[in-house]
């Protein structure tokens, strides 16, 4: 079904409507900020436009390439997403697929985030697609994302190999008018063909791959449809332009803005790896100065070889840090140009708030809880909306996906080594366990490590939008249960419990407390669902309300339990509910001291039960 | 102001419904012939940070407002007018939920017209409605946004009703137009 009115989409979106309107058979991804919204979009078109796809959020994003990378190897079209740091765990697989190349067109989406805005880095994956020898593509608006999307696919077939799509969060996370395209059925079957010197290639093999590899850069270098393009063809001069990304759309608009777009050519790149080989020669035979525009490192600059006449992130002319805000890039382009610098606007400095566990958010009375069972303990947390767990002191250290089970067993050999007795209750989502926790786990019960691990079960990936986890299970497939794969690990201490009952749930924290300080490593389920999860039933409870008489405003219940709903008035030095957002938890009935707060019934607010 | 070009900022808090505003103004836009640019805040900054959404209705190809940009802010909650104000152009105008007159120029104390309709999560609607009710400021009109809001909730005519009552509630309230 075609449709011929303009939509709004988003950038995400737009680069999934591509995939699936260019005939992707199979796709995969893991969540993860700006990249979480491209699996959803290709669902939902699976479902209306009834084709015959395999869609998955895989277990991590290194399963999720294994997946779609076979999808390609059979000669289907496949595509996996991820966020940039996903790409880390996905690298391996990505190294080798480069060498032993694919069949059916097979691009990797690697949404990078410059800022950052929801990342550990700010990591430029452009760097990953040289560094593994794939061509990478950089779209600069939502449109665009769409369109490279379809030409991904056709320079992988053209090539045989991996490539990378590459926007960034001003791309996944803008919107635009799109016109969607019809979708089209290629109506392959899967047709793997045994070829073990390629698939299954030794070392002896992997050197002539390699060198298969190099000749298909140089061609692809050369590929028409993906080459660079002059945006204003009726400008001249000795000076240019060359931009990738959203970059180029800055660019594009502050040249008219500052009466440039007539003066100083802007050419666009849409692959930024491996450069077109005639673009750089042209670039560097017709212009005595040229400003390179990408995000975030210098990929594009340093392809252009002669570094006298190139003005970039490694000549200093351009920041190698943050995001290349269209204020940043309208001051580097009338420096470029001679031109007076406009003035750069300095935004207010301190206010603003910080991100916070969410009202009634069952992480709270978990990290409550173990601060209680703990409280000199050491507190090794990992990715997720608990890293929020920072505002109430119940997080040490944030590393990477699943590093806090790793982390914790090196904290405790660290400590035994030196003959000292340390607490350690460290914190993973469930979905962060399923992703990356279990062979640390596993290292950990062989190695007699001795921690807690609280599994902060919500039943959901919760930071990136509500995506389901292995416990879940697939309507074609069998759910699997956390508990169960706790006890296979060989770990003897195993406990479900719900948060919100917070005297309960701290009982039996400090029941996991004292085995790990005797025993081994215990594990505690906190399971209670997610608020924010709106595939979760609602029910409706009474909110809190502060008995001013006997509220002593100690600030307990706003500092160490941190519920944004609950709010001190300096000058009354009380506390007060906000009615707006308390979701009626009624933990913080357990967290007053003075048995202050009580709860009104009937009170309006909804949540999930 | 109707037909032409316009550069916005919508700030408030996470969980607001900022991303809906944006996006229902954004259809409005494309429903009216115009092109529309948008830049969203997704991830860590929805769980009760700040939340930015830039808004750009016109021939434009960058997504975000430049600083000193923008014809106007508007504020789900108060606070974030000083944190944004230096987005918007001389001559802008900024609309924000608060009880303090003054907080921007145009003030709506969204909180409480939202806990008499007996849906706090109507703030945004209802700072719309207060919007559109000042003549000359947005690019369309109220009526437009109301065709927007039928067609993206046809399927769920309570939550119409509910969205349409905000934003008719925003739009008859009394707060004065202050100088800022």
């Amino acid at each position: 079904m075609s449709e011929t009115k303009r939509v709004l989409m988003q950038g995400n979106e737009a680069l999934a409507r591509g995939l699936v309107e260019h005939g992707c058979a199979v796709a995969t991804s893991y969540p993860g900020t700006p990249a979480s919204e491209i699996l959803a979009v290709i669902k939902a078109l699976q479902q209306t436009e009834e084709l015959p796809m395999h869609v998955e959020w895989g277990v991590n994003e290194k399963v999720s390439f294994e997946i779609a990378y076979a999808a390609s190897q059979s000669g289907l079209r496949a595509v996996t997403a991820m966020k940039q740091v996903g790409l880390n765990v996905a690298a391996d697989p990505l190294a080798s697929a480069a060498y032993l190349g694919t069949v059916g067109g097979f691009v990797v989406v690697c949404a990078d985030d410059p800022g950052p805005h929801s990342s550990q880095t700010e990591q430029d994956s452009r760097l990953m697609a040289m560094l593994y020898k794939v061509p990478v593509l950089d779209p600069s608006s939502p449109a665009e994302a769409g369109e490279l999307a379809g030409k991904a696919f056709e320079l992988s077939e053209a090539f045989r190999l991996p490539v990378m799509l590459r926007p960034t969060t001003r791309v996944c996370h803008a919107c635009q008018d799109v016109l969607p395209g019809p979708v089209q059925r290629l109506n392959r079957i899967a047709d793997f063909r045994k070829e073990p010197s390629r698939w299954a290639a030794t070392p002896v093999h992997r050197y002539r791959l390699h060198l298969e590899l190099n000749e298909k850069l140089v061609k692809i270098a050369a590929w028409g449809p993906t080459a660079p393009s002059l945006l204003n063809p009726r400008s001249g001069g000795k000076k240019a332009v060359i931009a990738s990304g959203v970059a180029a759309a800055h660019a594009r608009e502050l040249l008219r803005g500052l009466g440039l777009w007539d003066l100083l050519p802007l050419y666009q790149v849409f692959q930024p790896y491996p450069l077109h080989t005639a673009f750089i020669e042209e670039i560097l035979s017709s212009y005595d100065e040229v400003l390179v525009l990408e995000e975030t490192t210098g990929v594009m600059e340093m392809q252009l070889r002669d570094r006298s006449r190139v003005k970039g992130k490694l000549s200093g002319a351009v920041p190698e840090a943050g995001e290349l805000l269209p204020e940043i890039v309208e001051r580097t382009l009338a420096e470029f140009a001679g031109l007076p610098l406009p003035a750069l606007p300095i935004p207010p400095t301190g206010g603003g708030r910080r991100p916070t566990l969410c009202p009634g958010c069952p992480h709270r009375a978990s990290f409550y809880a173990i601060k209680k069972a703990a409280p000199q303990g050491i507190y090794p947390s990992d990715i997720g909306c608990y890293t929020l767990g920072l505002n109430l002191g119940g997080v040490d250290t944030v590393l990477c996906m699943g590093a806090a089970v790793g982390q914790a067993a090196g904290f405790y050999q660290a400590y035994r080594i030196t003959g000292q007795q340390q607490d350690i209750v460290a914190t993973v989502g469930d979905s962060t366990f399923f992703h990356a926790c279990i062979p640390p786990l596993v290292d950990a019960v062989v190695q007699g490590a001795r921690f807690v691990l609280t599994i902060l079960d919500n039943s959901t990936t919760a930071m990136t939008g509500n995506q389901p986890t292995p416990a879940h299970g697939t309507p074609q497939g069998r759910p699997v249960n956390i508990q169960e794969l706790v006890k296979g690990c060989g770990v003897q201490f195993c406990r479900i419990a719900d948060p919100l009952d917070l005297p309960g749930f701290t009982a039996i924290m400090k029941e996991a407390v004292a085995f790990a300080r005797n025993e081994g490593v215990a594990v505690v389920i906190a399971r209670s669902p997610c608020l924010v999860d709106r595939s979760v039933k609602q029910t409706r409870r009474g909110q809190a309300v502060v008995q001013g008489e006997a509220c002593i405003g100690c600030q307990i219940c706003t500092k160490q339990f941190e519920c944004p709903a609950l709010v001190y008035d300096p000058v009354a030095k009380k506390v007060t509910v906000d009615v707006m957002i308390c979701t009626g938890c009624a933990v913080c009935r357990e967290v007053c001291p003075t048995l202050a707060i009580g709860a009104v019934q009937g009170s309006m607010f909804k949540v999930q039960c | 102001m109707t037909g032409n070009a316009q550069q916005l900022i919508i700030s408030g808090v996470g969980g607001q419904g900022i991303l809906f505003i944006t996006r229902l103004l954004a259809e409005t836009a494309i429903a009216m012939g115009m092109p529309v640019l948008t830049s969203e805040t997704h991830g860590m900054a929805q769980r009760g940070g700040i939340v930015v959404s830039h808004l750009k209705i016109g021939d434009y190809s960058s997504p975000l407002v430049r600083p000193g940009q923008a014809d106007g802010l508007i504020s789900l909650k108060g606070e974030t007018v000083a944190l944004h104000r230096h987005f918007i152009r001389p001559g802008g105008w900024s609309v924000a939920n608060s009880v303090t007159a003054g907080t921007a120029q145009v003030t709506v104390d969204a909180d409480a017209a939202a806990l008499a309709l007996g849906n706090p999560q109507a703030v945004n609607l209802i700072v719309l409605g207060r919007v559109l009710a000042v003549p000359g400021l947005l690019f369309c009109h109220r009526d437009e946004v109301e065709r927007t809001l039928a067609v993206k909730l046809a399927a769920k005519p309570k939550l119409l009703e509910g969205a349409l009552a905000a934003l008719q509630a925003g739009g008859i309230d009394s707060t004065e137009i202050s100088s800022c």
